[in-house]
């Protein structure tokens, strides 16, 4: 296991960190910690659960990253309670079973304090029982297609209508848009999603759907499909394809003529990590609907952008669901903290209303239902894989189970 | 699905439809055509064969960085040396493997099935390890991505233009190679009778070697190839391996004339198949086709005459 | 009670090897280890009823099936379905629109049960389709295969593409089956809470138990005339049919066999695990389970369960301490025993008596070595070999 205690020393960091600590005096273990978690007087341990190896390392690697980040931030401005916090570092290896296996090594072995981690719906299903069962605490970075709530998890990630509805809006009134076309990889999160937006398309914007697919995960031939797109010319292609196919989706769209200039997309799947692997040339002019996007113009974003730098070097990049786990570590502090506890059901009791102003998305708030308030940003694609931010909804209440959409 | 379309439309979409047929023809050729080397003529299922692919896609990206770092007005025309050196690169890594590890096991075939496996997940962790988890992505000259407007909603695509073209150009040299050279006849002599081939004097450890190495080379041509279509990252070999497989077992293994016609036949089922049925289930009913081909001609398009040993 | 002995083993030593195997698995394991640790071992031991199936199929018949997974996963959705149904009755399903059927249906707008889930309301029937079900699609399969005379690679290509058809029907048929997250938060087993560690005590029991039958019926199958026309179908096919043998159907019944055991062993996985994703029926974890065979021996039944058990340790263990390490390291074992050991650790054991001839007696206490040592956490199985 990988026991991580470094002190960050660069002032990007340490400002940051300042920033949200508040001076705290150290009471004593056996009140903050009484159901036998692994705290000591100097140390509070957590877990970290992601997939460092097999295919979903692609996507993860970013989240274990920032995690880590708030983690040496937090730990270098004096840590939770007087605590530094300790992590364990558990690889799920993308592979469901060895997830639950992992989550129940970190709870019931290593009495672990809270874990950050998962991150496809896959994997938070398959610890889910885990976790309720021996009552830990999930801090989950992933936007996802909702249809859950538990007392368990933290879901610092959207909720599918979080980063649909307003997106669309935008995008009808904006281009006009009445026709289009939903395209997703073969999982619980596409079709979800899909759902929820051709519920929106057909009720609320009184526009039409007009092809609806899902291709395997790993699907890398989009030549047949690119002809069907090609054939109900929509106003608009709605994609929700995750993984190795993006990248084979776009370049084969470009390579068919189907770029920005004629064709307006607006995907819910590429982030700044997604990017990397396109290529942003592929992409030009295209729209991401996310909360965050690294190029978010405020001081919280810059100090946060420049620390992640200079930790994991200038080429790295961050994308929304690797902002949404540096919150995790935040969010958990801020709930110790005002419950002055680590026991999981004293956190639980103080999540709910927390809230922070300089989270680099900008201002957060947990609501009753363990997800975030946040808001959503447009992003065009350009050239050098950044996105240009057109809009900025207002917060969006999270919504888990959404009336009318189901 | 037709209705409500002018006649010139419907023209476009099915030229176009034919064209994508085409291309992923192509992809599967190249795909296949190591493979039927390797395992078509020399017997060893070589699982790691993707991970040979996802090494010439690295060797792409690796060109494309040294380029656009030290010689950036080359940068329209590295893809092509790029795809040379994928070549050398996986050929003399192939030789390397089989000099270690294949040669031992050429008596027991399925026995290089779990070996090349282990291989598979040592290049894949390896992969991993030098460039990371992420995928990455070469810089592609202008030249080579966009494409040709014959005329309005008819659109062809350059990356797929080329990618048929190399198929072409290296299913030619290998058919070249194979019926027309000195070498070719030795590595024919081979597979049809080893001890005889061995008495008369070939060698026939050298030549197994060189097959391999030509069979990983190909390989590796077809990972630079597919950076114009596809993703490169660490795993990007394991989406392609049991195409590749279908593709030479579906083809009758001993002829490449076989590969070439259960490519074409397989990539016509599955771009069909997936315009009129969905995603998805447009692969699964692919994939029943060759399955159920297979149970009722299980030795394939193009059966030889004589097995190997 | 001699003749079954005899039925059974070959040798004293082999007896002795399962005794102590058994010693373990029984005693040693439940005693030692804390319910967490003993629940993972319960994991791998049912990756081991598929690895006796592949000591039969493959070791001793010589066809290599790349799709056990798809049986595996075949038992284990029946098991799956079941307690689904069980999880989802109408009380706690209540807030769905359409209350009383599983989660995931109702978010995919099913409004009613599905047919083919209707049976799977009944225990016995469940149980009934755990074995007839990867049965009967096994023995067609083979049957059609066998009577064409694919062999060797082909069959082994071809069922590696029909685990990829089962494990991309599961995805594509969400509503159906769960889909890619496969079928999640199972509680009950006739309102007995598997999720308890009381459960997951008595369940490893079953689980090992179950195995140890499995195991000994396959030790029965191979000392009988059918394990030796088997050695027959494999060493020299043509003859044994030229013999009048029909070597299509002792192939499909064996294979059969093999999907049986398999579907077992996915259902007593489920139990342990308490869910069933495509995860575990696709490609790659076929081709693990015929790993974890080939590791501890492909002719060898206790070398197989063994071989299961030693990697999925390797795996949990090196994989807490070095992930990035532990993909080398498999990878390099899997070619080190495929190119040095090709029967494994049992087959490391077998050849201690031809190495030491003279010393056998003081051999024949030590022959159960190899196969103990993989059982002991904390050994290393390779520096016990002489």
């Amino acid at each position: 296991m990988k026991v991580s205690s470094r002190f960050l020393h660069f002032a990007a960091a340490v400002s940051l960190a300042l920033a949200f600590n508040t001076a705290h005096a150290k009471p004593p273990t056996a009140e903050v910690n009484t159901t036998g978690l692994a705290v000591t007087d100097d140390t509070v341990t957590v877990g970290q659960l992601h997939s460092a190896t097999g295919t979903m390392a692609i996507s993860e690697t970013g989240s274990i990253q920032a995690e880590q980040l708030a983690i040496d931030q937090i730990n270098a401005a004096g840590g939770v309670l007087g605590r530094q916090i300790k992590v364990i570092q558990e690889d799920g290896a993308s592979d469901w079973p060895t997830f639950a296996e992992k989550a129940k090594k970190l709870l019931v072995s290593d009495k672990v304090g809270t874990v950050f981690g998962c991150w496809t719906s896959a994997s938070r299903k398959a610890v889910l029982p885990v976790f309720e069962k021996e009552n830990g605490m999930l801090y989950y970075p992933t936007f996802y297609e909702g249809l859950e709530q538990s007392p368990n998890v933290i879901y610092t990630g959207q909720e599918a209508t979080q980063q649909i509805i307003a997106g669309l809006d935008w995008i009808a009134k904006e281009k006009k848009a009445k026709t289009f076309y939903l395209i997703g990889s073969d999982y619980i999160w596409p079709r979800t999603s899909n759902k929820i937006a051709r519920k929106h398309i057909e009720n609320v914007l009184k526009g039409k759907v007009v092809g609806e697919e899902y291709y395997a995960l790993g699907h890398t031939q989009f030549g047949s499909l690119i002809n069907k797109i090609k054939l109900k010319k929509p106003d608009v292609i709605y994609a929700a394809v995750v993984g190795g196919s993006n990248v084979s989706f776009y370049k084969q769209l470009k390579a068919a003529g189907i770029t920005s200039e004629k064709q307006t997309l607006l995907t819910i799947s590429v982030t700044e990590d997604e990017v990397l692997g396109i290529g942003g040339e592929n992409l030009v002019g295209f729209y991401s609907s996310m909360k965050y996007f690294q190029s978010l113009d405020n001081p919280a974003n810059k100090a946060f952008v420049a620390a992640f730098k200079e930790k994991y070097g200038a080429d790295s990049v961050i994308g929304d669901v690797t902002q949404a786990a540096y919150l995790g570590p935040w969010l958990w502090k801020k709930a110790v903290e005002k419950a002055n506890s680590f026991d999981i059901d004293k956190i639980r009791a103080a999540s709910p209303g927390i809230e922070m102003d300089n989270a680099p998305e900008g201002y957060v708030k947990v609501h009753e239902n363990h997800h975030l308030w946040s808001k959503l940003r447009i992003g065009q694609w350009q050239t050098d894989g950044q996105a240009k931010v057109l809009y900025e909804s207002e917060l969006i209440e999270p919504d888990p189970f959404p009336e009318g959409y189901q | 699905m037709f209705e409500g379309y002018t006649a010139e439309e419907l023209q476009s979409i099915f030229i176009m439809q034919g064209f994508s047929g085409l291309s992923l023809f192509s992809v599967l050729l190249l795909m296949g055509l190591g493979l039927a080397l390797i395992f078509g003529q020399m017997g060893v299922i070589n699982m790691a064969h993707g991970e040979f692919m996802a090494l010439g896609a690295y060797t792409v990206f690796l060109c494309s960085n040294l380029t656009h770092k030290y010689a950036p007005a080359f940068g329209p025309y590295y893809f092509i040396c790029a795809i040379i050196f994928a070549f050398f690169i996986c050929a003399l890594v192939g030789a390397l493997v089989e000099w270690l590890m294949i040669r031992h096991l050429y008596h027991r075939p399925l026995d290089t099935l779990l070996a090349t496996w282990g291989l598979s997940l040592i290049l894949q962790q390896g992969y991993r390890s030098i460039f990371g988890a992420r995928e990455v992505t070469p810089t592609l000259p202008d030249w080579l991505m966009g494409s040709y407007t014959l005329k309005e909603g008819l659109d062809i695509p350059i990356n797929g233009v080329f990618v048929l073209g190399l198929s072409i150009i290296v299913t030619a040299a290998l058919m070249l190679f194979m019926y027309r050279s000195k070498f070719g006849l030795r590595l024919r002599a081979t597979v049809q009778n080893r001890k005889m081939s061995g008495a008369v004097g070939i060698h026939t450890q050298q030549v197994d070697r060189l097959a391999f190495a030509i069979g990983c080379g190909i390989a590796g041509i077809a990972g630079a190839a597919f950076t114009t279509i596809g993703s490169t990252g660490p795993d990007s070999g394991s989406r392609y391996i049991v195409d590749a497989f279908l593709v030479v077992v579906g083809g009758g293994t001993a002829s490449l004339l076989g590969c070439i016609a259960s490519a074409f036949g397989i990539a016509q089922a599955q771009s069909v198949l997936e315009f009129f049925l969905d995603g998805t289930k447009g692969k699964v009913a692919t994939l029943l086709v060759i399955v159920i081909a297979l149970m009722i001609r299980p030795q394939g398009l193009f059966p030889s005459k004589v097995r190997g040993n | 009670m001699q003749t079954l002995f005899r039925s059974l083993f070959k040798s004293r030593a082999e007896a002795i090897a399962f005794g102590i195997f058994i010693l373990f698995i029984f005693v040693i394991f439940p005693l030692t280890m804390p319910i967490f640790r003993l629940n993972l071992v319960g994991k791998y031991l049912t990756y081991g009823f598929v690895g006796v199936g592949l000591v039969l199929l493959w070791g001793r018949c010589g066809v290599l099936s790349l799709g056990q997974g798809v049986f595996f996963g075949l038992g284990g959705y029946c098991m799956a379905m079941f307690l689904k149904l069980e999880a989802s009755d109408p009380v706690t399903t209540a807030i769905q629109s359409t209350p009383g059927i599983p989660d995931f249906m109702d978010w995919n707008q099913l409004t009613e049960l599905p047919w083919f889930w209707e049976p799977f309301k009944s225990l016995p029937f469940t149980i009934f389709a755990i074995f007839i079900v990867p049965g009967i699609i096994a023995f067609f399969i083979g049957w059609a295969l066998f009577r064409r005379r694919v062999g060797g690679v082909y069959f082994s290509i071809i069922t590696q593409a029909i685990a990829l058809i089962f494990s991309l029907g599961i995805d594509g048929n969400q509503g159906y089956t769960g889909g890619r997250n496969g079928i999640t938060d199972l509680r009950t087993l006739l309102g007995w809470d598997i999720r308890s560690d009381n459960a997951q005590f008595i369940l490893y029991f079953v689980s090992a138990t179950l195995l140890v039958l499995v195991a000994f019926s396959a030790k029965y199958i191979i000392n009988t005339r059918l394990g030796r026309v088997l050695v027959a179908i494999r060493d020299r096919e043509d003859r044994v049919r030229f013999s009048g043998y029909d070597v299509a159907m002792v192939r499909s019944f064996i294979f059969a066999f093999a999907a049986m055991v398999s579907g077992l062993g996915g259902a007593m996985f489920v139990l342990q695990v308490g869910f069933m994703s495509p995860s575990i029926v696709g490609i790659v974890p076929s081709i693990e389970m015929v790993i974890f065979t080939a590791v501890g021996g492909r002719l060898s039944v206790l070398g197989a369960i063994v071989g299961c058990l030693l990697v999925n340790y390797g795996k949990t263990t090196f994989s807490e301490d070095f992930p990035n390490l532990w993909l080398y390291l498999m990878g390099g074992t899997f070619i080190a025993v495929v190119m040095f050991f090709p029967n494994g650790l049992a087959g490391l054991a077998d050849k201690i008596p031809m190495l030491k001839p003279y010393a056998s007696k003081w051999l024949n206490r030590n022959k159960q070595e190899p196969a103990k040592a993989p059982n002991t956490p904390s050994s290393n199985p390779v520096s016990d070999e002489p």
